[in-house]
């Protein structure tokens, strides 16, 4: 495995399968309740700060409607307490928590485990 | 199995097909249409959208393959030429032969042209099919005038296509009155009043004796020695049935034409039916595309059910919209029934013209005339329909009782009662519909039971029946914002005001449940934008990305900006300012039809820094990424214009200037003209201010879009102050009462009482909230900030425009691609 090989496919990680923990930035640099996009690896994450909930939730930053990368400045919410995110394109949801698109037949998001240590979010990625 | 052969694809051969196929698949009922024209059945009640809209495609009643999925075998461009009833079969002329069991004849009607000497000069036309529409198009193009011959309902829909061509165009009516059939002189007066205020020119008691001109028409000379000069004559003075074919094979025919059938729509052959304008029934053709459905109802009843319904006659009533003018004719609409009794209503000044008869007893309502707002024309025909008893003082069914009185008169409504005409649908239908499909709004009660997709005249009691309905089923029908909010966007406006609710977390909390939306997040941060105008930024995660980032998102995740150009007038120096920063960014320019400049395919991270050039060249937000005020659009007015009553120029920028940056439902546009030529086309905008003589006429609720509205006058000859301080009523109204993300031609279109109300609550203050409303726009007039200078002063706000959370560069997957030498982004 060389680790300075950029990442292509966007593929869930369970947490049990955690290798690498990420560390992306402070608490602070993300907005309340809202998203932001970070690079590993030439991967896009969009990482959620679902303040509101106390939640934390990755996924892959590319909405699979259109293929743009754009989810991180997305809105999120609940629907039936699913916490989701839906696209600003055209407004497609996914939940944040399983990927799977909520309106749709749109492919599902990859998701991947996040953690919060000492003020600094880190993201979990197989290698 | 039994074949049918139908001649004649019109709007009621159509309706025939759609019908008999509903109740008889192919393997019991073998269907042929024979249709002349070379496209299949349309719409020819809306036949003058054409002339806006050029596409057959939208007025096709169905396309081809609606045809072929029905097996329904359809010959268009092929006329049938004759019948052997003998042998049973028609033939057409190509010579193709076709068998049938039972044949309908549903060849409708020509236009009527009178025996006037010249007629088949060039230059004149008849009003009947889209190819004499193409005709008129392409022939109108170099002419300058034009003139319609028949003052009825037709001639004026042609009036206003050719004056919606840009050309002065006069009405001959050969009778003293417009609509003569519809009309008394007094309602036909009213109408002739509005119209010509509009710009028709209306010639009544005129008897054309001659067309003249050398090959074409140059003018038309009367019978009263009298001259008309004109370039072009629409002729639409009646219809002539298309029998021609019945009286060769012997099919009885009246003495004025039209095919005789019983109460079964049979001639006297009892193999062959005769339905719609061909069709002579006790003495007389139905040239309304209601009793022509009816007719094929009866036929489809007996051929497929072997039923015996039978046509009973039908009622020639009659609503529409005659070039913005309501005019509504019912029953005995003349009062001709012997001792009627007539109740008659009339205001000059708004141009409206009210008439009821009444029986001799005064218990029964006879009929009645309605010009220039026909409101209660629905309310009315159920009256007399029914035969609903009167209200003790029957006058007030036209004084424009107020409150909700419309719909507590329909409540005795039988269930029997007809309420979509065209496709002949009962209350019952209806309300049946509603319980046993659980319905819920007025779309699937439409394509559920087909009320209301005709001529679309009973879609507002369709609403009515459906709310009563759902009322009555002790269903909710309030439109809450959405699951988080069980209340309304008006009652969460007042909410806000009130209890002086300021963040949406706040609102969330206290009013709400659960986590929020993109639904509601985008709507609250609306009101609040509409009612503190606090900078947007500051709550960036409830906005939608183009508000969260103040501007345009576009494909690939780049954006687009548009500074601010009030009223379109803008200095060279400004413009190189522009073409120095688009160059610098290498942005894609494009001129908005909003009269401003767009610039396409800023990086996120660039856009605090092309503001802040922007912003130091003097700029402002234009606020395009907003439901906001766009553009207040100006033609160049009396300053240079040789037509200009007044400077249209410094009021669009004094407008612009005064609404900038204000938030409402939904994008809100304005425009000034200064004549009535109307370049800035502001009576497609939400407000739209048109220079008169006497100062500036208001037009309100008017837009573009998928579907295209006028916008109506709401005060006329006013002078500027005036105009402001309607339009501050008028917007901040809007803003309060509107449903989210309805634009205000939709939010006119749903209120209760319709512009009437909106004027009395604008004008005349009826609600007493006159004053709040002017305070209210004061506040946003003076706590206005651009919001991109906000932001690109303040390096907090600034530093959220990255794409990245952990690195400096930009999106390394945007792509672009070049087009006429500037770029664009690759296809998705």
């Amino acid at each position: 495995m060389n680790i300075g090989e950029e990442l292509i496919n966007y593929e869930t990680v369970s947490l049990e399968e955690v290798n690498t923990w990420f560390k992306v930035a402070s608490i602070e640099d993300f907005p309340e309740n809202g998203g932001a996009c970070a690079v590993y690896r030439g991967l896009q994450i969009a990482i959620f700060n679902f303040s509101r909930r106390n939640e934390w939730y990755a996924t892959q930053n590319l909405c699979p409607h259109k293929q743009q990368m754009i989810l991180a400045r997305g809105i999120i919410g609940s629907q039936k307490n699913e916490p989701k995110v839906a696209c600003p394109y055209h407004k497609k949801a996914f939940s944040l928590k399983s990927g799977k698109n909520l309106n749709g037949n749109e492919c599902d998001l990859a998701t991947y485990p996040v953690k919060v240590e000492s003020g600094y979010v880190y993201v979990g990625f197989k290698e | 199995m039994k074949k049918v052969v139908v001649v004649g694809n019109g709007m009621v051969g159509y309706k025939f097909c759609e019908k008999l196929r509903s109740k008889a698949s192919s393997d019991k009922i073998e269907l042929v249409v024979f249709g002349e024209e070379p496209i299949p059945a349309y719409d020819r009640v809306h036949l003058s959208e054409y002339f806006s809209e050029r596409s057959s495609e939208k007025l096709s009643m169905a396309p081809k393959n609606w045809y072929m999925e029905n097996d329904v075998t359809l010959h268009t461009g092929e006329l049938v030429t004759s019948i052997d009833r003998e042998n049973k079969k028609v033939i057409t002329h190509h010579g193709h032969e076709e068998l049938y069991d039972k044949l309908v004849l549903a060849t409708g009607s020509s236009a009527l042209v009178p025996p006037i000497t010249g007629v088949d000069k060039a230059g004149v036309f008849v009003y009947r099919t889209i190819e004499d529409l193409d005709n008129i198009i392409s022939y109108g193009k170099n002419v300058k005038s034009a003139a319609v011959l028949g003052g009825g309902l037709l001639g004026l829909e042609a009036g206003k296509a050719l004056m919606d061509m840009g050309l002065e165009t006069h009405i001959i009516e050969f009778a003293p009155r417009l609509m003569p059939r519809q009309l008394d002189d007094h309602g036909s007066a009213t109408l002739r009043q509005t119209l010509e205020s509009l710009g028709l020119q209306i010639h009544l008691n005129k008897n054309t004796k001659e067309i003249r001109g050398n090959g074409k028409l140059e003018r038309l000379a009367f019978n009263d020695g009298g001259n008309l000069e004109v370039d072009m004559l629409v002729i639409s003075c009646g219809i002539v049935p298309r029998d021609e074919m019945a009286t060769t094979c012997g099919l009885n025919t009246g003495p004025r034409g039209g095919v005789i059938v019983d109460n079964q729509l049979l001639t006297n052959d009892p193999d062959i039916y005769a339905i719609g304008e061909v069709a002579l029934y006790n003495n007389m053709i139905y040239g309304l595309v209601a009793p022509g459905y009816d007719m094929a109802d009866v036929v489809v009843n007996q051929l497929a059910d072997g039923g015996k319904k039978e046509f009973k006659g039908c009622d020639m009533s009659t609503k529409l919209k005659l070039i913005g003018v309501d005019v509504g004719s019912f029953g005995d609409a003349l009062g001709e029934t012997p001792e009627a009794k007539t109740i008659v209503f009339e205001d000059e000044q708004q141009g409206i013209y009210k008439r009821i008869n009444l029986s001799a007893d005064g218990k029964r309502l006879l009929g009645g005339i309605l010009v220039g707002d026909a409101s209660q024309y629905n309310m009315l025909w159920q009256i007399m329909d029914n035969e609903l008893a009167l209200p003790p003082a029957p006058e007030e069914l036209i004084l424009g009782s107020r409150g909700d009185a419309g719909s507590d008169a329909l409540g005795p409504l039988p269930d029997s009662a007809q309420v979509c005409s065209c496709e002949n649908i009962t209350k019952g239908d209806i309300v049946n519909a509603i319980k046993e499909g659980n319905l819920e709004n007025v779309g699937q009660v439409k394509s559920c039971t087909k009320a209301g997709t005709g001529c679309g005249a009973c879609s507002p009691m369709v609403a009515d029946i459906l709310n009563d309905t759902l009322k009555s089923m002790g269903k909710v029908v309030r439109k809450v914002l959405c699951e988080h909010f069980d209340y309304t966007r008006q009652e969460l406006y007042d909410l806000i005001k009130i209890k002086n609710i300021k963040s949406y977390e706040d609102l969330l909390n206290t009013y709400g449940s659960g986590d929020g939306c993109e639904i509601c997040k985008p709507a609250v941060a609306s009101l609040m934008a509409s009612i503190w105008n606090d900078l947007v930024t500051k709550q960036d995660t409830i906005q939608d990305t183009n508000d969260r980032y103040l501007a345009n998102i576009q494909k690939g995740g780049s954006y687009s900006v548009v500074p601010r150009v009030p009223g379109g007038e803008i200095t060279p120096d400004k413009l190189i300012v522009l073409g120095e920063v688009a160059k610098k960014y290498n942005l894609y320019s494009k001129i908005t039809g909003g009269q401003r400049i767009d610039l396409f395919g800023a990086a996120l991270e660039d856009l605090p820094k092309i503001w802040e050039e922007l912003i130091d060249a003097g700029f402002e937000s234009g606020h395009a990424y907003g439901k906001a005020l766009r553009t207040v659009k100006s033609c160049v007015g009396s300053t240079w214009c040789r037509f200009g009553l007044h400077d249209s120029v410094s009021f669009a920028v004094e407008v612009e200037n005064r609404y900038r940056g204000l938030r409402a439902p939904h994008k809100l546009k304005g425009a000034v003209s200064g004549c009535r030529r109307e370049c800035a086309e502001a009576q497609s905008k939400d407000f739209g201010i048109i220079a008169t003589e006497l100062g500036w006429n208001l037009y309100v609720c008017g837009n573009g879009g998928a579907n295209p509205q006028h916008a109506q006058l709401l005060a006329g000859d006013i002078d500027s102050e005036t105009c402001i301080k309607y339009l501050d009523r008028f917007l901040i109204y809007y803003i309060r009462t509107a449903e989210p993300l309805n634009r205000t031609a939709t939010w006119l279109n749903k209120m209760e009482g319709g512009l009437n109300h909106l004027k009395s609550v604008i004008i005349d203050d009826t609600l007493g909230i006159c004053d709040e409303l002017e305070n209210d726009m004061q506040y946003m007039v003076d706590t206005y900030k651009c919001e991109w200078k906000e932001v690109v002063n303040d390096p907090k706000l600034r530093s959220k425009f990255s794409h990245f959370i952990n690195s400096e560069t930009g999106d390394p997957t945007q792509k672009f691609e070049e087009i006429r030498g500037q770029k664009i982004p690759a296809a998705w």
